[in-house]
C-alpha cells in the first residue's frame, strides 16, 4: 500500500464527552425544597481522547458497542460538541474559527451513516437529495445542479434516469450510494463513515467498500473509517486505533497492529474474530461484557477482563505509550 | 432402516401469496441434520433462509403458506401435525433462537415468570422444580448469579446477556433440534465468541442437532459440520464445511466467499458479485443467479439440474467450479 503520511487534517486534542441527565423540575424543586443533593448521573462516553488523521489517510477506528466510537464520529463531524478538548482542523481549533472558516470547515467533513434510510428524508426525490446542499452552499449554479447531480450519481453507480424516485424505492446498498453522494456533493476532504457497511450484505458491502477505495483515489479523500468489524478495517485502513469503554487503547499501522497487537484487548479482539480459514474454532472467549459506561471501572478500564490483570491495574490508568515506531498502546505492564 | 437423522427437509416449498403475485420464497428445499451435528444455512436477506426455519417450526404466517415437501422430525412428518402436535413438540423438543431477543421475551414479566411458565407448559412440575431447573439453564449458558438473575426484567440485561436468556429458555427441555436464526448477528464480536462456544460445547455433550441460520460464512465456517448456501429460495451448493470453504463449486459461494473482506490483499479492490439479490416476484428463468454470474452462458436460462461431487457435496449450477484449475471465476 502507497504511504500516504501528510500533516494532521483533522486532530482531536484530549476530546472527552459527557452526557448527563439535567436534573428536571421536579428535582429542582425537591432540591430546594428539602435541600436534598442528588448526584448528578452521567456517562462518560469519551474519556479525554488525542486522535489525529492525517491527510490522505484511511484511520480505522474499532470498538464494540457502547465503546464511545460513534461519539466519537459525531463530535469530529460537528454533530456533537465535546465536553471538554478540542477538534483542530488543519492545526486551528474548530470553535475559534471564524463564521466563514467555520463553514467552510463543517463542510470539508462529511458523515456518512449505518442506517442510510433514516438519514435520508422520505418524502424527498433522491435528486433533490443529493442536490440540495450543493445548491443552498452555492457549489455549483442552480442552472447546472441538475447535470451536477447527474455526475455525482454516476461516480457512485446509481443510474441516474432514477434521480426522481423516492428513498423507499432502493434497495439497502443502493441508498448508501446515495448517502455517499449526497455527501460528494458538498466537495469534502475528509468523510467520517458511522458503521457504513454494517447493515448490508456480505456482496453489497463489497461493492459498498470497493466504491470507498475508489473514490478515496478520485477526490483524494480522507477518512475516518469507525466500525466493529476487524475484517473490513483490516482490508481498509492504512491505520486502526482501537476504543475500549471512552478511551483509546491501542494505535498502530494496520499491519503492525494485526501482526503484532500490543494491548491484550487488541490481542483477544483479534483472535476471537471468526475466520473463514478456521475449522471447528476452539473459541477462546474473553470473559464478561463491556462494563457499563456509567459505573466504570477504576484504573484501566479492561482489568476486570483483562487475563493479565495486575493488582496495580486496578489503581492506575495506563498511560498512552510509544512502544515501536508509530505504535502506541495504553498498558501498565509494558512500562 | 431406522433413520439417524432427526431432521430431514425434502423438497420444501413455501410461497408467499402477495397482491403483487406469488413470491416463492423456499422453492424446493432439502437437507439433513443428524444428532449432535451442526448445518450452516447461509444467506443474504431474501433468499429464504429464515422462511426456511419458520416452515419446520410451523410459523409461516399468511400471506406465507407451506404449499409442498415433506419436513421429517424422527420420521414424522411435520406438515401434516395438527396445530396441538405442534404445540407440543415447539419448545420442547424442537427450540428456536431468534435474532433479536427482544422478540423472544415479555418486557414486563420476569424472567423466572417466562422460564416458569416454559417448563410447565410441557412438564406437569412443581412450581420449585421449574424455577430450579431454570436457575440450572442459566447457568448453563454462563449467566453469574443465576438464583439472584431470575427475579430480574428482560430491560436489566445486557443484549448478549438477553440472548443466554433465549438459549437458555431453549435449552430448558433438553430438545434434540435447535433452530438459531442469526442469533449472534447483532453482538459484539467478545460476546459472540462466548456465545458461539457455548452452543459448541451444549451440542456436542447433549447431542443436539443444530441448525445455525446466518448471512455470515465466517461464523459458519468456525461452527458448522456442513454448510448450505441459498440464493433465491433454492439450495444451490450444500456440502461438508472444508469442501464448501476450500473449493466451492457454485459460483455464487465462490463469489460469497471473495466478499469477505479478509480473503484479498487489503487495500485491494474486492472481488464483488455486480448487481443485487433479484425480486423473488421477478426472477429471471433457469438460473435465478445467471444475471450476476461471469460463467452464465446461453443454456442457464434453462433449470439447472443438480450436480453430485462425492457423497456429500451438491451443487446446483450447469457449468460448476473446477477446484483444479483453481476455482477463480473465470
Amino acid at each position: 500500500m502507497k504511504a500516504r503520511q501528510g500533516a494532521a487534517i483533522v486532530e482531536a486534542r484530549g476530546v472527552s464527552k459527557r452526557f448527563a441527565k439535567t436534573t428536571d423540575i421536579a428535582g429542582k424543586a425537591a432540591r430546594y425544597i428539602f435541600g436534598t443533593h442528588t448526584a448528578d448521573q452521567g456517562v462518560q462516553a469519551l474519556d479525554r481522547v488525542d486522535l489525529s488523521v492525517n491527510e490522505g489517510e484511511l484511520l480505522g477506528l474499532v470498538g464494540e458497542s457502547g465503546c464511545g466510537k460513534s461519539t466519537f464520529g459525531r463530535i469530529v463531524a460537528g454533530i456533537l460538541p465535546p465536553s471538554e478538548g478540542a477538534i483542530m482542523y488543519r492545526g486551528r481549533d474548530m470553535t475559534e474559527l471564524d463564521r466563514s472558516e467555520a463553514k467552510k470547515a463543517k463542510l470539508a467533513i462529511q458523515m456518512i451513516f449505518q442506517d442510510a434510510f433514516s438519514s435520508l428524508n422520505p418524502r424527498m426525490r433522491v435528486g433533490e437529495i443529493v442536490g440540495e446542499a450543493a445548491a443552498y452552499h452555492q457549489i455549483v449554479q442552480r442552472e447546472v445542479l441538475d447535470d451536477y447531480v447527474v455526475q455525482l450519481f454516476r461516480r457512485v453507480g446509481l443510474d441516474p434516469a432514477d434521480k426522481d424516485r423516492y428513498p423507499h424505492q432502493f434497495s439497502g446498498g443502493q441508498r448508501q450510494r446515495i448517502g455517499i453522494a449526497r455527501a460528494l456533493a458538498v466537495k469534502p476532504e475528509f468523510l467520517v463513515c458511522d458503521e457504513a457497511v454494517s447493515a448490508l450484505d456480505v456482496s453489497i458491502q463489497a461493492q459498498i467498500l470497493n466504491l470507498f477505495l475508489k473514490l478515496r483515489e478520485e477526490f483524494q479523500l480522507t477518512y475516518l473509517f469507525i466500525s466493529h468489524d476487524l475484517g473490513v478495517v483490516r482490508h481498509l485502513s492504512d491505520r486502526v486505533a482501537i476504543m475500549y469503554l471512552g478511551r483509546i487503547v491501542e494505535t498502530a499501522a494496520t499491519d503492525q497492529l494485526f501482526v503484532s497487537p500490543h494491548h491484550p484487548y487488541t490481542q483477544a479482539l483479534i483472535e476471537q474474530v471468526p475466520r473463514l480459514d478456521a475449522r471447528r474454532q476452539a473459541f477462546a472467549p474473553l470473559k464478561g461484557e463491556l462494563p457499563s459506561p456509567l459505573d466504570p471501572p477504576t484504573g484501566c478500564h479492561f482489568h476486570p477482563r483483562c487475563p493479565l490483570a495486575i493488582e496495580r491495574c486496578k489503581r492506575e490508568v495506563p498511560p498512552f505509550r510509544k512502544v515501536a515506531q508509530g505504535h502506541w498502546s495504553a498498558c501498565i505492564r509494558d512500562g | 432402516m431406522a433413520d439417524e437423522h432427526v431432521l430431514r427437509v425434502e423438497n420444501l416449498q413455501t410461497h408467499f401469496f402477495t397482491r403483487a403475485g406469488v413470491a416463492r420464497a423456499v422453492d424446493g428445499v432439502s437437507f439433513a441434520i443428524r444428532a449432535g451435528s451442526v448445518l450452516g444455512l447461509v444467506g443474504e436477506s431474501g433468499s429464504g433462509k429464515s422462511v426456511t426455519g419458520n416452515s419446520i417450526v410451523g410459523l409461516v404466517d399468511p400471506p406465507g403458506r407451506i404449499v409442498g415437501g415433506r419436513i421429517l422430525f424422527h420420521g414424522e412428518d411435520l406438515i401434516k401435525s395438527s396445530p396441538a402436535r405442534m404445540r407440543a413438540l415447539r419448545g420442547f423438543r424442537i427450540a428456536m433462537i431468534l435474532q433479536d431477543p427482544m422478540m423472544t421475551l415479555n418486557p414486563v414479566l420476569r424472567i423466572e415468570t417466562q422460564m416458569v411458565e416454559a417448563v410447565q407448559a410441557h412438564e406437569n412440575v412443581s412450581s420449585a422444580e421449574a424455577r430450579r431447573r431454570a436457575c440450572d439453564a442459566l447457568g448453563r449458558v454462563g449467566i453469574p448469579k443465576p438464583s439472584e438473575r431470575l427475579d430480574a426484567f428482560p430491560h436489566e440485561f445486557s443484549g448478549g446477556m438477553r440472548q443466554r436468556v433465549c438459549i437458555a429458555i431453549a435449552l430448558l427441555h433438553n430438545p434434540e433440534l435447535i433452530i438459531a436464526d442469526e442469533p449472534t448477528t447483532a453482538l459484539d464480536v467478545t460476546i459472540q465468541a462466548q456465545i458461539l462456544s457455548e452452543m459448541q460445547t451444549l451440542c456436542a455433550d447433549n447431542g443436539t442437532a443444530l441448525l445455525w441460520i446466518t448471512h455470515d460464512l465466517a461464523v459458519v465456517a468456525g461452527l458448522a459440520d456442513s454448510i448450505a448456501v441459498m440464493y433465491a429460495g433454492k439450495i444451490v451448493e450444500h456440502g461438508p464445511t472444508d469442501q464448501m470453504i476450500d473449493s466451492p463449486r457454485h459460483p455464487y459461494t465462490r463469489g460469497l466467499i471473495d466478499s469477505v473482506p479478509s480473503r484479498a490483499a487489503p487495500g485491494d479492490p474486492l472481488r464483488q458479485i455486480p448487481g443485487m439479490t433479484p425480486s423473488l416476484l421477478s426472477l429471471p428463468d433457469g438460473c435465478a443467479f445467471r444475471l450476476r454470474c461471469s460463467r452464465a452462458i446461453a443454456d442457464c436460462v434453462r433449470e439447472p439440474a443438480v450436480g453430485q461431487f462425492g457423497t456429500a457435496h451438491m451443487v446446483r449450477c450447469i457449468r460448476p467450479l473446477d477446484p483444479a484449475t483453481g476455482g477463480g471465476v473465470a
